[in-house]
């Protein structure tokens, strides 16, 4: 599979991912395609594509908008699913679908795994979906060979993060902050104590998002993390209809 | 009834229930329905909230025979438990005194909660008040203007309203805004959930805290009519109200109708009716009926009453359908400005609107039954607070 692939190979070198999150349809899907290239060209290693949804609950305001805007423009998981395809024949980079569960249920969580395997999705984050509920979409995921990455966070107990490493693979997702995306970063004890404890139970690679914003936290973040995600900060130089390609160099240059 | 072993221990409801949220608040959820599970066994805790209840919510409430409502309709004898005569006026309170007790017992210093009509967003005010706690209320901005006297009295009781101005400004967005708290401020807060919805525990939790309406119902019918009714009515919006009315009387033979909100009517879409227009879907929490669109997205919902206007309703509920034991059915604004008319001419009672939807159901129900026939209709709350909204609706706000 790719992203364990990328890991990997980033492991050899000493390195760690740059792990860029972009919504996709914001503000129109050619201007993703358009971002994904140029991210890519900054030297992201993975992309988190964002697919919008109406009640975004683990959003803080930044991507929140965002949603609201990829919405407007009609953008549907259906959509995303289809645009993805379209731009495989351009790029391999491993690309993770970010979307919350409802529009997955709906779809049918059988036939979405296999059309997103299809499309050429290699992974999914779903904040709103814990191990404990996503036996089926699990089981389809291992069958497809798509990566099901889920979230621990500095209140996780030793007992969830046995879950969660278990149902994760490519990745797991540490959320660094209680909060929602885009609230400020606290390096601090307890994600260093958090971060401890789940490389102690798990040698899968662990990446770390919710709260980077410049590249002096990417930096420091990259320290003691596999990957570093960021989101909020992409997602607002976007909005105000800015390039990406700058702040992603610096990015990967400090990660 | 297999029901009442329900919720299975990871809290579902057959298919519905469970918990879909940020992993951040499992922590939390798993220490509150600790924490549920040791309190409501406890005999110090049981014994404080029953003085409670009676000192303070003044409970047992009545059970009142609208005798002038039933002669005007001409049927079934029409029996209301009145929970609008519960301290602040709505069944709500039952639950956010209960939910502050056990945050205080937790040890927590905070109560967030979130509010449609505003009688749950007084009802946890309240309970912030009475056992000492900070206490922050989100509430959609369409809601704060609707409801602006209860925005007032959250503030009074040392309440910060916070305006949820995103999504449809309603029940739901609030809901999404004191998670987003939540999961920012989990380790000293508590989330004082309203209704039977939402992640494992709150709908078995809540249930419980409400199921107090039958009990003592089921006694008052007993020793006033020295039988069991024929037919409850109660308006489903999470369905708290409704549930705790139901929940002692699933056992026996007795018909229960929950009461949707049907806005403009079924084919406008203007409407919160679940049951009517939606299909199952996870939303805040947990699996559940949902109003939805083919993609998934959460559609926008309309009721008069904001208590009422939410896109889902309480797993539980779910299951009662699914098995036949509950009918579930709705009212329209019209219909339920009709009946918040009509009782209150006739008994001298006014309604909440969202009781209304009931009243409105119940006295249709009634006159297609034999006078010696009993309903009992849940009063759930009192329409202080729809006054205004009612005359602005009326035109006769000048």
């Amino acid at each position: 599979m790719r992203i364990e692939g990328v890991f990997k190979r980033l492991r050899q070198n000493g390195r760690k991912a740059f792990i860029p999150y972009i919504m996709a349809g914001d503000p129109s899907l050619t201007a993703t395609r358009r971002f994904i290239t140029e991210l890519e060209e900054a030297g992201a290693d993975l992309i988190e594509l964002g697919v919008p949804f109406t009640d975004p609950l683990a959003d803080g305001p930044t991507i929140q908008r965002a949603h609201e805007r990829a919405l407007r423009k009609g953008i549907t998981l259906k959509k995303v699913l289809g645009f993805v395809m379209n731009i495989r024949n351009k790029t391999t980079i491993p690309i993770i679908l970010m979307t919350y569960y409802n529009p997955i249920f709906k779809y049918g969580v059988g036939e979405f795994v296999r059309d997103a395997k299809r499309a050429g999705v290699d992974g999914l984050i779903i904040p709103d979906l814990i191990p404990d509920e996503a036996g089926g979409l699990i089981a389809s995921a291992r069958r497809q060979g798509i990566d099901t990455i889920f979230l621990l966070a500095p209140t996780s107990t030793d007992e969830r993060i046995k879950r969660v490493v278990k149902g994760s693979t490519g990745f797991i997702y540490y959320v660094s902050i209680t909060g929602t995306t885009g609230s400020r970063l606290l390096m601090d004890r307890t994600m260093r104590e958090t971060l401890a404890k789940i490389r102690s139970s798990t040698t899968k690679p662990v990446a770390v998002g919710f709260g980077v914003s410049n590249p002096e936290e990417a930096k420091e973040v990259s320290r003691i993390a596999d990957g570093v995600i960021v989101g909020s900060a992409i997602v607002r130089l976007i909005a105000k209809g800015k390039g990406v390609k700058t702040f992603a160099r610096n990015l990967r240059k400090a990660i | 009834m297999k029901n009442k072993r329900l919720p299975d221990r990871r809290g579902h409801f057959g298919i519905y229930g469970g918990r879909f949220v940020p992993e951040t608040l499992m922590p939390a959820l798993i220490e509150l329905e600790q924490a549920y599970r040791k309190y409501r066994r406890s005999r110090e805790f049981i014994a404080e909230l029953k003085s409670l209840q009676r000192d303070y919510i003044g409970r047992p409430t009545p059970l009142y025979f609208a005798r002038r409502l039933t002669e005007h309709i001409g049927g079934a004898r029409l029996y209301l438990k009145r929970e609008d005569l519960c301290h602040t006026g709505a069944h709500k309170i039952n639950n956010a005194v209960a939910q502050a007790l056990l945050a205080k017992k937790m040890g927590k210093t905070r109560l967030i909660a979130e509010t449609g009509a505003g009688q749950h967003g007084v009802a946890t005010a309240t309970g912030a008040a009475l056992v000492g706690l900070e206490c922050e209320i989100y509430m959609g901005s369409e809601d704060m203007r609707r409801q602006a006297l209860n925005v007032f009295r959250m503030k009074l009781l040392g309440a910060k309203v916070t305006e949820v101005p995103v999504g449809s400004r309603t029940l739901k967005d609030a809901i999404n805004e004191a998670l987003r708290d939540w999961t920012t401020n989990v380790r000293d807060t508590h989330y004082v959930l309203g209704t039977v919805f939402g992640p494992h525990p709150y709908p078995v939790m809540v249930r419980d805290f409400q199921s107090i309406i039958g009990r003592e119902t089921k006694r008052q019918i007993l020793a006033i009519e020295g039988r069991l009714p024929d037919c409850l009515v109660a308006c489903v919006g999470g369905g708290s109200n409704s549930i705790g009315l139901f929940y002692a009387f699933l056992d026996d033979e007795v018909r229960m109708v929950g009461v949707e909100a049907g806005g403009l009517g079924i084919e406008t879409g203007r409407h919160a009716a679940r049951f009517a227009g939606g299909s199952i879907g996870v939303f805040q929490g947990c699996m559940s009926f949902l109003l939805q669109d083919d993609d998934g997205n959460v559609l926008g919902t309309h009721s008069v009453s904001a208590g009422l206007d939410y896109a889902s309703v309480g797993p539980e509920h779910c299951y009662l359908r699914d098995i036949k034991r509950v009918e579930y059915t709705y009212a329209t604004d019209e219909e339920a400005l009709e009946a918040f008319e009509l009782l209150s001419k006739t008994e001298g009672i006014i309604p909440a609107l969202e009781s209304a939807h009931a009243v409105a159901k119940a006295i249709k129900i009634a006159s297609d039954m034999s006078k010696d026939s009993i309903i009992i209709i849940n009063l759930s709350g009192r329409g202080d607070k729809d006054v205004q909204e009612v005359a602005r609706i009326k035109g006769e706000d000048r």
